[in-house]
């Protein structure tokens, strides 16, 4: 689904923990319908760039813009999804089901000092169901497998129906042929739901036939553009995929700016 | 037992005190106890304590002060302390535990010092250490009572906020919930609760009321309902048992409680040991 509402707009957005820049004059924009794969080694500031667009950090130069809405003042969170990289790395001995923690995504829908709305259980199911996890929702969270938590997780994420999920490396510790049915399950968001989809991933391999755009991040973004844009690329770019230096990206598009 | 109860007012005092403890101080345990605080329980506690000193100090330097439940001052130190520690966990980002003991040796450094002033041990201060069966006036059932309902309630109008940051900070936040308000509102509730228990439990034990009944039902519990109701169980069971042997055999009800709360966790790591042998070997 290809439209050209702008989702995420970023500008010249910089940002440093300490004393390096860890993201340097990043542009990106995001359209309703797309599926953007965000690509980089480690420490590329990947988890950064989403932190900053879900608000988890403060941003400190440039412009982002949320649905059209400057992040400073942007209320409408219920509306993006978050799957953080360290899901699947939460307190196993935390005491709650499946249902308590799928149903947990609603709360920033159901607002404060509010109980859950009588029709969540449906809700719940209706998310499950999705992931194909709906047998799961009176077990105990911690005594899944990294996968089945992970469909958990995304479940969680799109149970109040978010118009933009974000997921940070979801497929580390699925194993490979699970790692194909989730990505047919985003598939079937983003052409079903006309769900926005960004991810951050390692699979450089597998993603590029599921995916409608991808960016390579090593600090700056040194490529960003649809798959057939990046298809047409020379073999330099090629030999980043079979798996080296982002240097070579950077020589060539450094001063090119981002294919928006 | 029953007789002397509806006999004694202050035997009605000390149970119902240590029926409506026996709800809040493993109810806000289930929280404490996942999110990792157990600590900082404990430190409360402390303050807590030379609060009550500061106050048994304040009566013997102005007499009209006695007319001052200790309460009070106990509460308004746990409160104060609660907010040091968190003003000191943002001071030591990175070594966010350490505000613990600062607090935690401050506030029993501060207790020794007005329990030296004020000449030493009296058996009131032993009450408030240990707690006591006899010692609970009507003045303080009716201040737990007005406490434990405003800690209910607060406690149901942020349940939804406080399960989500307590499993998953991040996700908290990234649903843009007020976390740092909510972990505020919550550790007050903390502070006030810790003051209202130590009549019954007495200061030394109260965190003992609060995390032991929890250690036990999260062994069991499969879900976080399921904790929550497991641990107001334990805890009920705990200070009903404790209450009627302290009275009985005229010992502190702290001892007496903590004793059976751990009693009773020890029986659920034994049957799910049980249990799980039998599973192997079956
Ligand atoms: N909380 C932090 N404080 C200081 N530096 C950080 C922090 N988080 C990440 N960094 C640094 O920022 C850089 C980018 O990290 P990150 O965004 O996690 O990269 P990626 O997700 O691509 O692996 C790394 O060099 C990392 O060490
Ligand atoms: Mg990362």
């Amino acid at each position: 689904m290809k439209t050209n509402t702008p989702v995420i707009e970023i500008n010249h957005l910089d940002y440093r923990y300490d004393y390096d820049f860890v993201l340097e004059n990043i542009q990106l924009k995001v359209n309703k319908g797309d599926f953007l794969a965000i690509v980089g080694p480690n420490g590329s500031g990947k988890s950064t760039l989403l932190r900053l667009i879900l608000g988890l950090l403060k941003k400190q130069d440039g412009q982002l813009l949320l649905f059209g809405e400057q992040i400073d003042t942007f209320t409408g969170w219920d509306k993006i999804g978050f799957v953080s990289q360290k899901a699947n790395s939460f307190n196993t001995g935390f005491p709650a089901t499946v249902y308590e923690v799928v149903r947990s995504g609603l709360t920033k829908k159901t607002g404060m000092f509010r109980f859950y709305p009588k029709d969540s259980k449906e809700k719940v199911l209706a998310a499950l169901r999705s992931v194909d996890m709906e047998e799961y929702i009176d077990r105990n969270i911690g005594e899944l497998s990294g996968g089945q938590q992970q469909r958990v997780f995304i479940a969680r994420a799109i149970i109040s129906n978010p118009e933009v999920l974000i997921l940070d490396e979801p497929t580390v510790g699925v194993d490979i042929q699970r790692v194909e049915v989730f990505y047919q399950l985003l598939n079937r968001l983003n052409n079903e739901r006309g769900m926005t989809i960004v991810i951050v991933t390692h699979d450089i391999g597998t993603i590029t036939d599921k995916v409608s755009h991808i960016a390579f991040l090593n600090r700056s973004i040194h490529f960003y553009g649809t798959i057939e844009e990046m298809k047409r690329l020379d073999n330099e770019v090629m030999s980043f995929f079979y798996g080296h230096n982002m240097h070579l990206l950077t020589s060539n598009y450094e001063h090119g700016g981002a294919r928006v | 037992m029953i007789e002397s109860l509806f006999q004694f007012e202050f035997l009605q005092n000390a149970f119902i005190t240590g029926i409506i403890i026996g709800i809040i101080a493993p109810l806000l345990g289930v929280f404490i106890v996942v999110r990792k605080l157990a600590l900082i329980a404990d430190a409360l506690s402390h303050v807590t304590l030379s609060g009550i000193a500061a106050s048994l100090l304040i009566s013997k330097w102005w007499v009209p002060f006695a007319a001052v439940n200790p309460l009070y001052t106990g509460m308004l130190f746990s409160v104060v302390g609660a907010l040091l520690i968190e003003k000191l966990r943002t001071v030591y980002k990175h070594y966010e535990e350490l505000a613990i003991p600062i607090i935690m040796s401050f506030g029993v450094g501060l207790g020794v010092i007005f329990i030296s002033l004020a000449n030493g041990f009296t058996t009131d201060l032993f009450g408030y250490l240990f707690g006591s069966v006899s010692a609970v006036s009507r003045t303080d059932l009716y201040i737990v009572i007005i406490i434990s309902v405003i800690v209910i309630i607060t406690i149901t109008a942020i349940y939804k906020e406080l399960f989500v940051l307590s499993f998953d900070e991040e996700h908290g936040q990234s649903l843009g919930l007020p976390a740092k308000l909510i972990h505020f509102i919550f550790i007050v509730t903390v502070a006030l609760v810790i003051a209202i228990s130590m009549r019954i439990v007495g200061i030394l034990l109260v965190s003992a009321l609060m995390t032991l009944p929890v250690a036990a039902s999260i062994r069991l519990a499969k879900s976080f309902k399921q904790a929550i109701i497991y641990s107001i169980l334990f805890g009920e069971l705990s200070v009903i048992g404790g209450l009627i042997s302290a009275y009985y055999l005229d010992l502190a009800p702290g001892g007496t409680i903590v004793v059976i709360a751990a009693g009773i966790l020890l029986v659920t790591i034994l049957y799910k040991k049980l249990r799980l042998n039998f599973k192997i070997v079956g």
